[in-house]
């Protein structure tokens, strides 16, 4: 008994000093976080102070050099695109999610993972690249210009393709065998063992897959810039040239001084807002997954 | 850090007995001009980085260091004192009388469209329509009948400035279906597409026009946008590139400013498809 006694409280010893420099390494990602949007807001703060969110949001255009910051629209292109990729990658990642996980044999399956592996991979801008030598010219040759709202979330969909697909197939693979046993001694076949309990018990996982994904169509800047034909107006069709605010950012910033530069740390500001909110949302989906 | 610059300058113990007698701002001071700091127009700033190096070559011991980021922020930059010479890609306006421009070199710039497009020219007033989207098909220009894509450049540019200028627009007037950055950007984008009207710097364009890019140079009034154009200075859209220092420079940005206006570059500006200035 003392021995046993002796061995656990010196493994408690032994304990005692790691929760310090796990705790210092949070507080300094943590610091790090409050400090870039501290930073962020400090910057924009001369634009921030004049107008309200009113005037950055609403019904105003954008034309910096003339002292007009209105940001609606281009909140709205970015909030489209990403909606619009989304929309298009989730049907497929899924699609082969559920391939890789119920259909394919062993070799395909690790041939899937490769090519969505190498799909992850790739740099955006060669993504960008496609789009304005190929996908552009294409759509440009039917509906001129090409660079549009479409062509964005098109490149767009391609990139976040991987992490639907992976994700969801993780998700699938977490799913208790019991399950599986359960519906076969019920006598289902596999699409309706997919659709009415795979999928369902998978939920929680391949939903935080896609809000990773928006996350990310959010934030990307390169491939969206060079096909999003970057003219800041409110759409009235998907064929319509859009400007997204990371775009916004690098697009101009070279170039800004004084208050066009302010208003880009705005831009700034509202996509950071816009990506907080998306993270909020995602932890109150996250109690899903306990109950699932 | 005066000090630290040893490498280039050794400083012996007779320079630092003279340095101590004459006070530690005067060696500061005089260090510090064997240092040339540029910064500004993403046009003009490969050209001073070429004409720097060789610079450094024929002066030993003085560095010049070159950053990009448009023709404003070298104005800025050099009006602050953050850079002793401000890079500008266009002629200094009424107001700029603080600072002193001296040009080194001409750039044009060239309206572009698609090779194919058979449109033989625009005056002024069509290309005014089109921008201003009262023109939105090559059909009113004897064109074949194709919608028009109009490219126009991200504010903040020194190209859209001169453009507007010219033409005598505000940017809110003008109708893009394409925003660009990069003068590559533009020249892809006209390429991609046989719709399509950008304006782009002409050593840019005639190069890439030269090297089988599907584009093709409109004249302006009558005038072929050439570089050879520009240089005889007959190229309506055109701007003299210029580097900008506020107040009496420094003996050291004196000579560098000198050097960089004489025939010794004219090899550096042509190979950078730039246009010499006839002195």
């Amino acid at each position: 008994m003392t021995s046993s006694r002796l061995s656990s409280s010196s493994r408690w010893h032994a304990d005692r000093w790691w929760p310090l420099p796990l705790g210092v390494a949070s507080a300094l990602v943590g610091s790090l976080a409050l400090f870039i949007v501290t930073f962020l807001a400090v910057q924009a703060w001369p634009v921030l102070s004049h107008l309200g969110w009113a005037d950055l949001v609403g019904d105003h255009a954008w034309y910096p050099l003339d002292g007009e910051f209105g940001m609606g629209s281009l909140l709205l292109a970015t909030v489209l695109v990403s909606l619009g990729a989304l929309l298009l990658a989730a049907p497929l990642g899924l699609g082969s999610a559920v391939f890789m996980h119920f259909v394919a044999p062993s070799g395909a399956r690790r041939a899937m993972r490769w090519i969505l592996g190498l799909l992850a991979g790739t740099p955006s801008v060669v993504f960008g690249l496609w789009g304005l030598t190929v996908l552009v010219p294409w759509l440009a040759a039917h509906h001129p210009p090409g660079t549009s709202l479409l062509s964005a979330a098109l490149v767009l969909a391609l990139m976040v393709l991987p992490t639907v697909a992976l994700t969801a197939a993780s998700a699938l693979q977490a799913v208790p065998h019991s399950l599986r046993l359960a519906s076969d001694a019920l006598g289902f076949s596999l699409s309706r063992h997919v659709v009415s309990v795979a999928l369902p018990a998978a939920r929680a996982g391949i939903v935080s897959g896609m809000v990773l994904a928006l996350a990310r169509a959010l934030g990307e800047t390169m491939a969206v810039l060079m096909v999003a034909g970057n003219v800041a107006q409110w759409p009235s069709s998907v064929l319509d040239p859009v400007r997204v605010l990371t775009a916004n950012i690098a697009l101009e910033m070279a170039y800004a001084t004084g208050p066009h530069r302010a208003a880009l740390f705005a831009s700034g500001v509202v996509l950071a807002t816009l990506v907080l909110a998306l993270a909020l949302l995602a932890a109150r989906l996250e109690p899903a997954r306990h109950h699932a | 850090m005066p000090l630290f610059d040893s490498p280039q300058r050794p400083v012996g113990s007779g320079l630092l007995a003279i340095a101590i007698a004459m006070g530690m701002a005067s060696i500061s001071s005089q260090v510090s001009a064997q240092h040339i700091t540029a910064s500004g127009s993403s046009t003009v700033a490969p050209l001073v980085a070429e004409i720097g190096k060789r610079f450094e070559q024929r002066h030993p011991g003085v560095r010049v260091d070159v950053q990009s980021g448009g023709s404003s922020r070298g104005m800025s930059d050099a009006r602050q004192g953050l850079v002793q010479i401000g890079l500008v890609s266009r002629a200094l306006k009424a107001d700029e009388a603080d600072l002193t421009a001296v040009p080194i070199a001409m750039d044009g710039v060239s309206v572009i469209l698609h090779r194919s497009n058979t449109v033989p020219a625009l005056s002024d007033a069509q290309i005014k329509g089109i921008y201003t989207g009262a023109i939105r098909n090559w059909k009113a220009m004897g064109g074949p009948d194709r919608p028009i894509t109009v490219v126009n450049k991200a504010e903040g540019r020194s190209t859209l400035e001169l453009f507007l200028h010219h033409f005598q627009l505000r940017n809110r007037d003008i109708r893009a279906q394409v925003v660009i950055g990069e003068n590559q950007q533009g020249i892809k984008t006209v390429a991609g597409n046989p719709g399509a009207i950008a304006y782009v710097s002409i050593g840019t364009a005639e190069y890439e026009a030269g090297q089988g890019t599907p584009i093709r140079l409109l004249p302006m009034g009558g005038v072929p946008a050439t570089v050879a154009q520009v240089q005889a200075g007959t190229f309506p859209l055109s701007r003299p590139l210029n580097l900008v220092v506020k107040g009496q420079p420094s003996a050291t940005t004196r000579k560098f400013l000198d050097f960089a206006q004489s025939r010794d570059v004219h090899d550096l500006v042509k190979a950078q498809f730039f246009v010499p200035l006839a002195r």
